[in-house]
C-alpha cells in the first residue's frame, strides 16, 4: 500500500503561526470554570435595551386610561404601594391587559423563532404554517355556531391550534420530517382553515361575524387575570425549554445530517422543538387572539438588530412584546375613542420597520 | 486523538429506503489510520453505504460496528465524539460567520454550561490554521467561494475531533485546482493527525491518487477492494462503469491513471492495449 507521496498544498494558504482575529466588538470568550461561554457585547446591549424599552411600554400602558396614573405611580402600584383605588385600577383592570400583551408578545416571537431557526426559513413561522388560522376557525366556529361544548373561546383557540399542529405534523411526516415539508403542507393547511373560517363568518348573523372578526384580528381589549394567569404558567415552562432547545438548535441549523453527525438526536428534538413552539403559540393565540405579523417579524427584526445569523431567541421575544405592547399603547393613545384591536397596529408597524431592517442591512452587506 | 485506532466495520448490511433495497451483503473492514475511497457509478449505492458507516441511515440487516460495538448501541453524543461526518454541499445559514461554523464542530464535547472552553479554544483555532482559514474567520460562510466554503466545513469536522472522519464527495461543485487542495488537505489531516478517513470520490484519477485503499461498487454490492494499484485496471473499470478504457501510469503520483476511450476515440490497435494493460 506504499506509493510515492502526493505534492504538497499548490498554494500558500496554511498559516500556522497566524495570529487570530480579535477585534473588540466580535464575541469574546468567557470562562469562569466549569462555566465558560461565548458573549456578543452588541446581542447583550440590543437586549437590555429592549428591556428597557419593553418595560417603559408596559407602564406606560398601565398609565394611560380613563382614570391617568403617573409613570412613577404605576411603578409603585407594581411595587405594592400605593393609594387603594390606584392599587385597584392597576391590579385588577390594567397590570392583567399589560401581562397579556407582554406575554403574548413574548410566546408569539419565541415561537417563531424556533420554526425560522427550526426549519432554516423566515416564512415558516406558526402564523404562516396554519396554527393560529386553525385556533382561529375553530374559535369562529364557536361562536358562529353557538356550538362551544361549554368550553370557553380561550379553551377553543388553544384546541384549535393543537389539533391544526398535529395535522400538519401527520402530514407532513415521510421517514421523519423535513422544515420543507411542513411548511409546504403548513400553507396548505392554513389556506384550508382560513376558508373555513371566511365561510363561517359569511355564513354568521351580523353580530356574531362582528365578535369572530373582533377575535380574529387580535385584540388585548377586556383581557383579564382569566387569561393572564394561565398564560403566565404556561410560559413559565415554556421559554426556559426554549432556551436550551435554542443550544441544540444550533446544530439543528446546519441541516439534519451534518446535525446528527455532531451528536444531535434529529427527530426527538425536532419533536420538542414542534411541542414547544406549538405550545407557545397555541397559548399566546388562546389569550390574545392571532395577533398579526409578531411571530413572523419579531425573530427577523431581532436577528438584524443583535447582528447574528438567527433569531436570537431571548431578543426576539423583548421584540415581540415591545411590538404587542407599542401597539396596544398607539391603538389606545394615538387613535383615541375607539378601542382599536391591537392586530391591527402590529402589522402596520412592524412591516415598516422589517422593510427598513431588510434593505438597510442589505446595503451594508452584514448582519443578514 | 485516540490512542487505539478506530475499528470501524461492516458486516452483512443490506441497505434500503423504504422497500427499495439499495445495497445488500456488504462486507468491509475499513483500514485504520488509511484513506478509503468508495467509488462507482451514479446510484451504486455508495454514498448510502457512507450514510450507513456514519449511523445516518440505519441497516435493515446486520449492522456497523465502531471498535466492537454496534453504532446503533453507541450514544448518539459519545459516536460524535469518535465519529465525523460530512455531507455533500452541506449548506450554512445565512451570515453565519466561519468561526462560528467551527465552533458548532464541537458541539458533542460541548454542554449547557461549558460551552467555550480551553480545548474548544484549541480545537477550533487549530482547525482554522490547518484549513488555512484564520484569516477569514469573522466572515460570513455564505460569502465566501466555493472553495473556501468546503475547506471551512472541513474546519467544522477537523474541530470535531474525531479519529474517523467521513467525507461526502467532498469535492462536488468546485473546480479542479480547488478539487486538488481540498483533497491535499484531507490528505494532510490524515498524515498529520493520523486519522482515518473514508470518502466517496467520483473522480477516479483522484481516487487512485489520494487513496491508500478503494471500494468499488456496482448495483449496490462491493465489487472490488484494494489497494488503488491492484484493484483499478482496464477489465475492472470495464467492468464498474461499463467504461471502455485505457490505464497507465499517472506520471506525477506513480498511481493508476484512467484513460476513457468513449464510442468516438477508439484508435487503431487501442483495444489490444487496453486489453493487455
Amino acid at each position: 500500500m506504499t506509493r510515492p507521496s502526493p505534492p504538497r498544498p499548490r498554494q500558500n494558504s496554511h498559516h500556522p503561526g497566524g495570529t487570530f482575529p480579535h477585534p473588540s466588538r466580535r464575541p469574546f470568550r468567557l470562562t469562569a470554570p466549569p462555566v465558560s461561554g461565548i458573549l456578543r457585547p452588541r446581542l447583550i446591549v440590543v437586549c437590555v435595551a429592549l428591556a428597557v424599552a419593553a418595560f417603559l411600554v408596559f407602564c406606560r400602558g398601565i398609565s394611560v386610561g380613563d382614570y391617568p396614573i403617573g409613570l412613577t405611580g404605576v411603578v409603585k402600584a407594581l411595587a405594592g404601594s400605593g393609594d387603594p383605588g390606584t392599587l385597584l385600577v392597576v391590579r385588577e383592570l390594567r397590570l392583567p391587559r399589560a401581562v397579556v400583551g407582554l406575554l403574548a408578545g413574548i410566546a408569539f416571537a419565541v415561537s417563531g423563532a424556533l420554526f425560522q431557526t427550526m426549519t432554516r426559513n423566515p416564512l415558516a413561522s406558526p402564523d404562516m404554517i396554519g396554527l393560529t388560522a386553525g385556533a382561529g376557525t375553530a374559535v369562529v366556529a364557536g361562536i358562529v355556531l353557538g356550538w362551544d361544548g361549554g368550553l370557553g373561546t380561550q379553551t377553543l383557540g388553544l384546541l384549535g391550534a393543537l389539533a391544526t399542529a398535529l395535522l400538519v405534523y401527520t402530514l407532513a411526516w415521510k421517514r421523519g420530517t423535513t422544515g420543507y415539508r411542513i411548511i409546504l403542507v403548513g400553507i396548505g393547511v392554513s389556506w384550508v382553515c382560513t376558508s373555513a373560517t371566511d365561510y363561517l363568518v359569511a355564513r354568521g348573523g351580523r353580530f356574531q361575524a362582528q365578535a369572530a372578526l373582533g377575535w380574529l384580528v387580535g385584540n388585548l381589549n377586556g383581557r383579564g387575570w382569566d387569561q393572564a394567569v394561565p398564560l403566565t404558567v404556561v410560559m413559565a415552562l415554556l421559554v426556559p425549554a426554549a432556551l436550551v432547545l435554542g443550544r441544540l438548535m444550533r446544530t439543528l441549523q446546519l441541516g439534519d445530517d451534518v446535525a446528527a453527525g455532531l451528536g444531535t438526536r434529529v427527530q426527538p428534538v425536532r419533536f420538542a422543538l414542534l411541542l414547544t413552539g406549538v405550545g407557545l403559540v397555541a397559548f399566546g393565540t388562546a389569550a390574545a387572539g392571532p395577533i398579526a405579523f409578531v411571530a413572523l417579524a419579531a425573530p427577523q427584526i431581532a436577528q438584524r438588530l443583535a447582528g447574528t445569523a438567527w433569531p436570537p431567541p431571548i431578543a426576539s421575544g423583548l421584540t415581540g412584546a415591545l411590538i404587542v405592547l407599542a401597539g396596544d399603547l398607539i391603538a389606545r393613545e394615538l387613535i383615541s375613542g375607539t378601542e382599536l384591536p391591537v392586530g391591527i397596529v402590529t402589522g402596520v408597524l412592524g412591516t415598516p420597520v422589517l422593510l427598513w431592517l431588510l434593505i438597510r442591512t442589505n446595503r451594508a452587506g452584514s448582519g443578514g | 486523538m485516540s490512542t487505539t485506532d478506530p475499528d470501524l466495520r461492516a458486516n452483512g448490511l443490506h441497505l434500503a429506503y423504504d422497500n427499495r433495497l439499495v445495497a445488500e451483503d456488504l462486507d468491509l473492514v475499513v483500514p485504520p489510520g488509511r484513506i478509503t475511497a468508495i467509488i462507482g457509478a451514479n446510484a451504486c449505492g455508495k454514498s448510502t453505504l457512507l450514510r450507513a458507516l456514519a449511523r445516518l441511515l440505519a441497516p435493515r440487516q446486520g449492522a456497523v460496528r465502531l471498535d466492537g460495538r454496534a453504532l446503533q448501541s453507541i450514544p448518539t453524543r459519545e459516536l460524535a465524539q469518535r465519529l465525523g461526518i460530512l455531507p455533500q454541499t452541506p449548506v450554512a445559514p445565512e451570515g453565519l460567520t466561519v468561526i462560528d461554523l467551527v465552533n458548532r464542530g464541537r458541539s458533542p464535547h460541548q454542554t449547557w454550561w461549558r460551552q467555550w472552553s480551553k480545548a474548544d479554544e484549541q480545537a477550533v483555532h487549530g482547525a482554522l490554521a490547518a484549513t488555512g482559514m484564520t484569516d477569514l474567520a469573522n466572515r460570513a460562510v455564505d460569502e465566501l467561494s466555493g472553495g473556501q466554503r468546503q475547506r471551512a466545513w472541513i474546519a467544522m469536522a477537523v474541530a470535531q475531533g474525531t479519529p474517523v472522519l467521513l467525507l461526502d464527495e467532498p469535492t462536488t461543485y468546485l473546480d479542479l485546482a480547488h478539487q486538488v487542495d481540498v483533497l491535499d488537505l484531507i490528505t494532510d489531516l490524515n498524515r498529520r493527525e493520523s486519522r482515518t478517513i473514508v470518502m466517496v470520490l467520483h473522480d477516479l484519477n483522484q481516487a487512485c491518487r489520494y487513496a491508500d485503499h478503494v471500494v468499488a461498487m456496482k448495483a449496490g454490492r462491493i465489487v472490488a477492494e484494494g489497494a488503488p494499484a491492484d484493484v483499478i485496471t482496464a477489465q475492472t473499470v470495464e467492468e464498474i462503469f461499463d467504461l471502455r478504457c485505457q490505464v497507465m501510469t499517472d506520471p506525477v503520483s506513480g498511481t493508476p491513471l484512467i484513460i476513457p476511450m468513449g464510442r468516438h476515440h477508439d484508435a487503431p490497435g487501442v483495444r489490444a492495449v487496453a486489453e493487455t494493460a
